[in-house]
């Protein structure tokens, strides 16, 4: 029985000098069936794998992880949750995930540090600001809060932002979605494999799936470095490295893996209280709870998947944030890290069926998947368990590169891709 | 940071070039010969090779010509340039890849 996490709880294993608390998760050993597989440990996998037990009753399910439960993508990112997509089918999805995003920590026991502290995202030319009031508007009809906002009022609300019109990048106004913010990336998958484990989840670390045995076009199982596993419904969720898992199942993919690179300062005093991003000078920024400062760059160019990109990216982040937060050009940086994002040619998600029966694939997330980890999850769940397609994410098929019905959101989404 | 030979310039930062992506993609000869499967495939569809990968770059703020390079795409080692209209040799067999 797993204990519940509560303020009782706090109490009583701080009297008993916190010995006492139960391991968080079981370590199984993989069974020879499972009736689902997810491939991938991350935050979208674990997410699928909890939705799978919670709402699609699927009970014998494992999550397949070649090292160890978020140390992909989930724990790289920089921890900004939103919904302000410029498209319907993008926004229904997105907003999706905010919503359980509201109600996840109480649903999964598990304090994720969800706050919603808003997202400003800036405009800096005439052409940006009829984008942000077109995008606003577009949210503001398929029933996402969201505001234009003048640069009078950014004044206002961001003291430390450079409103100067005499700025390099003059800031002319904002678009403002007060319901986005930030969550605790480790939390989030620390909550689900907890949750997911509770329901009878198998999350099995260090096992690496080496390929797929697939027979007459439907898939029966994985090889991985454990064992050979039976399964016929089998979910890829590998982030970066989906082509690498595509191509052993005889599938091509329309993605391409860019480093992505982050990092953060030495902690600071409270001195951002909100999030802010610009498309046009290309950098977003927040402030954790720590104190530090938490700064993303934009992906590099070339294909990576070394977890590490070039200086010249840093630079181009860092000079970013010194145009819009002047003050902030004597903190110190201390550690930076990088992601490796599979970019897709429309900056949208692919949640999918696949040629081979009971295979599934969800992926080319890009830059911007830490946001949708809930939504994704379930959704993708509901793919797996159905063997079709919810509503919410039909238009994200593998398909629609054929019939060409892609959702275009590069450029149009608020962030820079 | 990498450093890359531009064929014509010699050694330079990276920062002189843009990437083009994959390279050894043909543009179909015939297009309305193919079926949409075909046509996204050559649109779209990528190896988004881990390992060794011949791509194109284009040395934008230098001479402007686009060029191949043979670069690890975990390691980022680049082994060779090379002009596009000399390369003869085949595409990476799956040893070498």
């Amino acid at each position: 029985m797993v204990q519940r996490y509560s303020a009782f709880s706090l109490v009583k294993n701080a009297l008993s000098g916190n010995q006492k608390w139960q391991r968080a998760w079981r370590d199984p050993e993989p069974k020879p069936h499972y009736d689902a597989i997810v491939v991938g440990g991350g935050g979208h996998g674990l997410a699928t794998a909890y939705y799978l037990a919670k709402e699609q009753g699927l009970k014998n399910v494992a999550v397949l992880e070649k090292g160890w439960v978020g140390g992909g993508n989930t724990g790289r990112n920089t921890t900004i949750v939103r919904s302000n997509y410029l498209w319907t089918e993008s926004s229904l999805l997105y907003e999706k995930a905010m919503q359980l995003w509201e109600g996840l920590s109480a649903d999964i026991n598990y304090n994720v540090m969800f706050s919603q502290r808003g997202v400003y995202n800036l405009g800096h030319s005439l052409q940006d600001m009829r984008d942000i009031e077109r995008r606003v508007a577009a949210n503001r009809l398929n029933g996402i809060d969201a505001q234009m906002v003048s640069a009078k009022t950014l004044a206002h609300a961001i003291p430390g932002l450079n409103t100067s019109p005499s700025a390099r990048y003059p800031i002319l106004g904002a678009s403002y979605q007060p319901r986005a913010g930030v969550a605790r990336h480790d939390a989030v998958a620390w909550g689900f494999a907890r949750a997911a484990d509770a329901l009878g989840v198998d999350i099995i670390q260090q096992c690496e799936v080496t390929g797929f045995d697939i027979k007459s076009g439907q898939v029966t199982g994985v090889q991985t470095t454990r064992g050979p596993i039976a399964s016929n419904r089998v979910g890829v969720v590998t982030a970066g490295h989906a082509s690498v898992m595509a191509e052993k199942a005889g599938i091509r993919l329309p993605l391409e893996s860019h480093p992505l690179q982050a990092f953060v300062s030495e902690p600071l005093k409270p001195v951002l209280d909100t999030v802010v991003m610009s498309n046009a000078v290309h950098g977003y920024i927040s402030q954790s709870d720590k104190g530090e400062l938490v700064i993303g760059a934009g992906i590099d160019g070339y294909l990576g998947y070394g977890q590490r990109g070039s200086f010249s990216t840093i630079e181009h982040a860092v000079q970013a944030i010194v145009e819009l937060f002047p003050q902030f050009s004597r903190v110190r940086m201390l550690r930076m890290w990088g992601g490796i994002v599979d970019v897709s040619p429309d900056a949208c998600p692919i949640i999918s069926k696949t040629p081979v029966n009971g295979l599934y694939f969800n992926c080319g997330w890009g830059t911007g998947g830490f946001k949708a980890t809930p939504g994704s999850g379930w959704v993708f769940a509901h793919t797996m368990a159905h063997d079709k397609a919810h509503a919410l994410n039909e238009a994200f098929s593998l398909g629609r590169f054929e019939s060409g019905a892609l959702i275009d959101e590069h450029g149009a989404a608020a962030v820079a891709h | 940071m990498l450093l890359i030979e531009c064929p014509w310039c010699g050694q330079r930062d990276e920062s002189e070039f843009s990437p083009g992506g994959e390279a050894d993609i043909a543009r179909p000869l015939q297009p309305d010969q193919l079926d949409d499967a075909a046509w996204a495939d050559y649109l779209f569809m990528r190896k988004n090779t881990k390992g060794w990968h011949r791509e194109l770059w284009n040395h934008s703020q230098g001479c402007r010509q686009w060029f191949g390079v043979e670069r690890h795409t975990v390691t980022y080692a680049i082994r060779r340039s090379y002009q596009l209209q000399e390369d003869t040799s085949p595409t990476l067999t799956e040893d070498e890849a």
